[in-house]
């Protein structure tokens, strides 16, 4: 069935990190046309006999090994956030573009490491955010640009769920050491979220990141952010929150002219007055739900937005493309806020300010 | 080999009965409010019942146990009642795997001492123990169903979906094998992605497997395109439940449903409701496409 002009011309993949997203990655990339997955590689040896004999896909223990047999023009990482750096750092010096599992880095010195080899190599990279390919964020990111509710003033974005609702939790994600908590989790993707829309603020302050369960590791983080126009926004992540049946998203903005409101579902717009027509808005409501945002993709396993950001690194790789709104660069921005909120809660809390 | 229920053309779902809703948060969480009661799930299901409606296609949430007791304690109202229930109910598996990671929560659902020695089994046993898990999960599932019709028993998308992808097409052979032999049921599949499924079944001798899947005139979530699953659809090569027919609200129920019932080889429908009015409307709708359907037959 392999045609091998196709074949030749087809993105060669290998996926490194064999755990809930990286097997969820290699599931939407396996069917994609135009990619041979040449490998996969995981320190479980069991994970790894059992892919080998259901998947046949060639697997290693070692993925610089996977790197050597298999010769991929890309990888994706999704390993924990520990390991990103060491396991990059050499991928990115052969030339070979790296699909990354957020955040960055743990450290932002390590993550400016690998964000100076990918430029010095003009490396393709991108990063996990999923959420800057789900269509109401676009969307709001777009009536945001367009300027349709006039001098934006605030924004509050907030990312609740039920990842931890009891003092539980064996894996790395309940570790500090090896990036777990909600700061790096669910916060950075609200923070991430901000980025995108609003850019890196200048200033966080009053920032909040505390355990509710974990014994290690934080489980809320709140933080106010403050940009040089005068633009401020509030934080809120919260991974702790039964109430919800999985992590969920929204964001609110509001602005002179307006208010946006958007999670995954819908996206809507408040406006006092009408825009210009070619808007295709009104004053008043305006509401946009996915099934109106978005086309069918090409394969589906947990969301559109899974299958476009693959599909865009995918694109990216064989275009060369090597500094976007999804690069190492844009993540690294995100990972400098989640840092700076640490740091300011730290000295929050050295003030007393801590409420435990 | 294979069995073939008759299927209703209309069959009832779920979910808006556990918060779920592809148009909006804020309406998932008031249906959420809603049926926090499984009295209230049962009331809903007793006016579907009262249409003819007499299929519940439903996830193995734990509260559907709730509603199979009270199914089981009366079984002079519900004699003719069927189950479709669709398994896993994935945020249980999903969430124990963040929190025990993916060996872990092999443990936490598979029997004390099962998964530890089917694990310490290492390579020789990896076939067996896949196997074994699959059909330990499904038994584990199915064990709220004891004593009720389920001639239909589907693996639900997120985990079809997941494994297509991966190419693991093994796990759907022991899946239909298990379902088949165990609980003299079909084995339903639901996917995003019908017609590569298609495909797959049938290579692993899965013939006329029964696929629900969202199909949609504005063709949400409908992989490939609405072009690709026309195809699909027009070979016949699945018995086909369209999920999803008003796209969640985006396209009228009278319209929606004319469309798919224009579609060919396409047994049933699948819709969730909250109110009486809203079952008797879509039920009489569905009805009169579908008889109008079977005259032109």
């Amino acid at each position: 069935m392999s045609n091998p002009n196709v074949s030749e011309a087809r993105v060669k993949i290998g996926v490194i990190g064999l755990g809930r997203m990286g097997l969820s990655h290699l599931s939407i990339l396996r069917p994609h046309p135009g990619v041979e997955i040449v490998g996969i590689s995981d320190t479980s040896r069991y994970l790894l006999d059992v892919m080998r004999r259901y998947t046949g896909l060639p697997a290693y223990r070692d993925h610089r090994e996977l790197l050597e047999r298999g010769r991929p023009d890309a990888v994706v990482v999704a390993t924990p956030t520990g390991s990103h750096a060491a396991i990059c750092e050499p991928i990115l010096e052969s030339g070979v573009g790296v699909f990354l599992e957020k955040p960055l880095a743990l450290t932002v010195e390590s993550g400016e490491r690998i964000v100076e080899l990918a430029a010095r190599h003009a490396v393709t990279t991108q990063v996990g955010y999923h959420f800057r390919f789900v269509p109401s964020f676009e969307e709001a990111r777009r009536w945001c640009r367009a300027g349709h509710i006039g001098r934006i003033h605030h924004f509050h974005v907030a990312a609740h769920g039920p990842a931890v609702v009891r003092p539980r939790g064996t894996t790395w994600r309940a570790r500090k050491s090896e990036g777990g908590g909600c700061l790096y989790d669910y916060a950075s993707h609200a923070a991430d979220l901000a980025s995108f829309v609003f850019g890196q603020p200048d200033n966080v302050g009053g920032s909040i990141v505390r355990s509710v369960f974990s014994k290690d590791v934080d489980d809320e983080v709140y933080a106010n952010f403050s940009y040089a126009g005068g633009l401020t926004g509030q934080l809120s992540a919260n991974w702790s929150d039964a109430t919800q049946r999985k992590m969920s998203v929204r964001v609110e903005i509001w602005g002179t002219d307006g208010k946006i409101t958007a999670d995954r579902q819908e996206a809507h717009v408040f406006l006092r007055n009408d825009p210009p027509a070619e808007s295709g808005l009104r004053a008043g409501w305006n509401v946009r739900h996915v099934p109106d945002l978005i086309a069918p993709v090409r394969y589906y396993v947990r969301g559109e937005e899974y299958t476009l950001q693959l599909d865009r690194f995918v694109e990216s790789v064989g275009l060369g493309r090597v500094d976007d709104d999804y690069s190492f660069a844009s993540a690294h921005a995100t990972d400098v806020v989640l840092d700076r909120i640490r740091r300011d809660a730290d000295a929050q809390a050295g003030m007393g300010a801590d409420t435990r | 080999m294979s069995l073939q229920p008759p299927i209703d053309n209309v069959l009832f779902g779920d979910n808006q009965f556990f918060g779920i809703n592809h148009m909006s948060q804020d309406k998932a969480r008031e249906q959420a409010v809603r049926f926090q009661d499984t009295e209230a799930i049962i009331d809903v299901l007793d006016s579907a019942l009262d249409e003819g409606i007499r299929t519940f296609m439903c996830t193995t949430h734990e509260r559907i146990g709730e509603v199979c007791d009270h199914m089981r304690e009366r079984p002079e109202r519900y004699a003719d009642y069927v189950f479709f229930p669709c398994m896993p109910y994935a945020h249980k598996y999903n969430d124990a795997v963040a929190e025990l990671g993916m060996m872990g929560a092999l443990r936490r659902f598979a029997p004390q001492g099962t998964a530890r020695a089917l694990i310490a089994g290492g390579k020789t046993a990896a076939g067996r123990s896949i196997d074994s898990v699959v059909r330990l999960l499904v038994d584990a599932e199915m064990k709220m169903f004891r004593g009720l019709s389920a001639p239909v028993v589907f693996l639900q998308n997120v985990v079809v979906d997941f494994l297509l992808g991966l190419g693991f097409d093994d796990a759907f052979r022991v899946f239909a094998e298990h379902v088949r032999d165990e609980y003299d049921a079909a084995p339903g599949f639901i996917t995003m992605n019908l017609p590569p499924l298609v495909d797959t079944l049938e290579r692993l001798g899965i013939e006329q497997p029964i696929i629900c899947s969202n199909i949609n005139k504005v063709g949400f979530r409908m992989c490939g395109g609405v072009d690709v699953y026309e195809r699909a659809l027009s070979e016949g090569r699945c018995r086909a439940i369209a999920m999803s027919v008003m796209a969640s609200g985006a396209i009228p129920p009278a319209e929606a449903i004319e469309y798919v019932a224009s579609l060919p080889n396409i047994e049933a429908i699948v819709f969730g409701a909250s109110s009486a009015g809203h079952i008797r409307e879509t039920k009489r709708i569905a009805d009169s496409y579908f008889a109008a359907r079977d005259t032109r037959e």
